[in-house]
C-alpha cells in the first residue's frame, strides 16, 4: 500500500539502488573520471604554484590541494547525467513507460541520482582520504563554516539538478543533443570553479562568473568548507542559491509542461 | 599492400555512408573547434598566472594540444569505431561474419568502421601545431621533424596495441565496453605535458594506460625536448607492444565460439 510521498521515495530508492548494483563495476569505472580531472586540474596549478615560488593568488600548496580535493567531492555529489539519456528515452520510446506514472519524472531522477552517489560515496571516500594522504590539503574551516556547508552543498545539489534537468528536456526538440551538451559542460567547468578557482580567472571572467548560476552550483559550497568566506558572504551565497532554485524550478516546469505536450510516443 | 587495399574500401564505404549525413560534418567541426578551443582556454587561465609550466613554455604547450588533436583524430578515424564495434561483436556472436572472410581477422577488426569526419581534427591538429611552431620562430630542423615523424607513428603504434589487447579480453569476459571508458578518462590528463604529474601518475599514464607516448613523447621531440633515449624506448616499446599483441590476439580468437549456434 503505498500512501503519501515518503513512501513512493522509499520503493523507488530500493528499486535504483539495486538497479545500480546490478551494474556496480560499471558504477566504478564512471568514477575515474570524477577522480582523474580534479586531480589533473590540481596537478597543474601546483605546477604553477611552484614556478610562482609556492603560490597562486592567495592559494598556497596545500590550500590548492584543498581546494581540488573538496572540488572533486562536492562535484560528485551535485553532477547529473541525465542530458545524456534524455535524447534516448526520448527516441527509444522509454518515456512511455514513465509518462504513465502519476508523478513527475524528475522525482524518479533525483533519486536514481542519490542512489547512485550513496553507492559510489564507498569508493569515493577511501580514494579522496588516499590523494589526502598524498597530497596535504591544509584546511581550517571554523565550526559555523562546516554547518553551513550542509545546507549549501544540498541546495547545490537543487540548483544543479534543477538546470541540467531542464537542459536534458531539450531532446524533445533536438535529435542530437550531445554538441549542445559537451558546450554546456565547457561552460560550467570553467565557471562553476572546477578548471581553477574563481579567483585564478581574468577580472572579466571573474564578473560573468559572479552572474551565472554554475559558481552556486560548485565552487560557493568549497569555498565555504576551506573557510574562505565570511558569514555575510555565506549567507549572500546560501540567498543566491535559493533565488537560482526558485527560477530553475519555474524554467524547469514551463518546459517540462511543453515538452510533455510535444511528445509522441515511438515504439509498440 | 592488402592492409591498404582493404583500408580503402572501408574508407570509401565509411564515406559513402558519411555524405548521406552531410550536416555531421559541420557538427563534427563544431565539436573539434569546442574541444580544442577549450583546451586552448585553459592554456590561457595557466598561463595567465605564469609563463612556464614545468619548463614548458605556452606555445610549445600549444604544440602539445595540437599533438593531442591529431592524435585524437587518428585513433578516431577508425581504430576506435572499429574496436567498439568487435566488442559488440563478440557479445552478440556476428563476429563469425567477420571470421570467415578470407582476409586476416585481426585487420578486419581493426578498421571496419571509418568515421570520415574525425579526418577534421587530423587537419586541425598539424594546422595548430604549424600556427605554433611559427609562432615560435625557431626553425624545426630535420632532426626534430624526423624525431615527431617517428615517435607519431610509435605511438598511434602503441596505443593500437594497446586498445587491441584490451578488446581481446572481451572473448573471456563478454561485457567490457566500460573499460573503453577509462581509456577516454586517461586520455584527458594527457592534454598536459606528463612531466607535470607525480611519479606514480607518470607511470599510471606511462605503462598502465600509454597515453603519455602519444602525446607527450611526439611533441617533446617536436620542440626539441626529448631526451634520445626516449625516443629509441618508445620505438621499442612500440615493435614489442605490437607483437604481444598479435600473440594475445591469436590466443584469444580461439576462444571465441560464436553466440548465435
Amino acid at each position: 500500500m503505498i500512501r503519501g510521498f515518503s513512501d513512493i521515495y522509499r520503493t523507488l530508492f530500493g528499486m535504483e539502488l539495486s538497479v545500480m548494483f546490478q551494474y556496480r563495476a560499471a558504477v566504478v569505472i564512471w568514477l575515474l573520471g570524477l577522480v582523474l580531472q580534479p586531480v589533473v586540474h590540481m596537478v597543474v596549478w601546483l605546477t604553477v604554484a611552484e614556478s610562482k615560488g609556492g603560490s597562486v593568488e592567495d592559494f598556497d600548496a596545500g590550500t590548492i590541494a584543498a581546494y581540488f580535493l573538496v572540488m572533486m567531492l562536492v562535484n560528485h555529489v551535485t553532477f547529473t547525467w541525465h542530458m545524456f539519456e534524455m535524447g534516448w528515452r526520448v527516441r527509444s520510446g522509454f518515456f512511455n513507460a514513465i509518462l504513465v506514472q502519476p508523478l513527475h519524472p524528475w522525482h524518479r531522477d533525483v533519486l536514481q541520482n542519490i542512489a547512485y552517489k550513496v553507492l559510489t560515496l564507498a569508493v569515493m571516500l577511501p580514494v579522496a582520504a588516499l590523494l589526502a594522504w598524498y597530497f596535504k590539503p591544509t584546511l581550517q574551516p571554523p565550526s559555523w563554516a562546516v554547518l553551513a556547508f550542509v545546507p549549501a552543498l544540498g541546495l547545490a545539489f537543487l540548483t544543479r539538478f534543477l538546470f541540467e534537468w531542464t537542459l536534458a528536456l531539450l531532446a524533445f526538440w533536438i535529435t542530437d543533443t550531445s554538441g549542445l551538451n559537451n558546450l554546456y559542460l565547457a561552460f560550467a567547468l570553467v565557471f562553476s570553479g572546477s578548471l581553477a578557482p574563481l579567483d585564478f580567472l581574468p577580472a572579466p571572467l571573474q564578473i560573468v562568473a559572479a552572474w551565472s548560476p554554475f559558481q552556486w552550483m560548485v565552487s560557493f559550497p568549497v569555498e565555504l568548507l576551506l573557510g574562505r568566506l565570511t558569514p555575510a558572504e555565506t549567507v549572500h551565497g546560501l540567498t543566491m542559491q535559493l533565488l537560482w532554485i526558485g527560477l530553475g524550478f519555474s524554467v524547469m516546469q514551463l518546459t517540462w509542461g511543453r515538452a510533455s505536450s510535444r511528445y509522441s510516443a515511438v515504439g509498440a | 599492400m592488402n592492409a591498404l587495399r582493404l583500408l580503402a574500401i572501408f574508407f570509401r564505404l565509411g564515406a559513402m555512408n558519411e555524405v548521406q549525413y552531410r550536416a555531421n560534418f559541420w557538427i563534427q567541426l563544431v565539436r573539434t573547434v569546442m574541444n580544442l578551443g577549450f583546451a586552448l582556454f585553459a592554456v590561457f587561465i595557466v598561463f595567465d598566472q605564469t609563463d612556464h609550466l614545468n619548463g614548458w613554455t605556452p606555445p610549445e604547450l600549444v604544440v602539445l594540444m595540437g599533438v593531442w588533436t591529431l592524435m585524437g583524430g587518428l585513433l578516431g578515424v577508425a581504430m576506435q569505431p572499429s574496436m567498439e564495434k568487435f566488442i559488440e561483436d563478440v557479445r552478440e556472436g556476428t563476429l563469425d561474419f567477420t571470421l570467415t572472410k578470407p582476409e586476416d581477422a585481426q585487420l578486419l577488426v581493426s578498421i571496419s568502421q571509418v568515421r570520415v569526419w574525425r579526418l577534421v581534427d587530423v587537419v586541425v591538429g598539424p594546422l595548430v601545431i604549424f600556427a605554433a611552431l611559427s609562432y615560435m620562430g625557431e626553425e624545426t630542423d630535420g632532426h626534430e621533424a624526423l624525431g615527431f615523424a617517428v615517435t607519431l607513428t610509435a605511438g598511434t603504434i602503441i596505443l593500437y596495441s594497446f586498445w587491441l589487447m584490451l578488446s581481446t579480453v572481451s572473448f573471456w569476459f563478454v561485457r567490457i565496453e566500460n573499460i573503453l571508458m577509462i581509456f577516454h578518462s586517461m586520455y584527458g590528463a594527457a592534454r598536459w605535458p606528463v612531466t607535470i604529474y607525480p611519479g606514480w601518475m607518470q607511470a599510471m599514464l606511462t605503462f598502465l594506460v600509454p597515453v603519455a607516448f602519444a602525446v607527450t613523447v611526439p611533441a617533446g621531440a617536436l620542440v626539441g625536448r626529448l631526451p634520445m633515449p626516449w625516443l629509441f624506448g618508445t620505438v621499442a616499446l612500440a615493435t614489442v607492444l605490437l607483437v604481444a599483441s598479435r600473440l594475445f590476439w591469436k590466443i584469444g580468437v580461439r576462444h571465441y565460439s560464436g553466440a548465435s549456434a
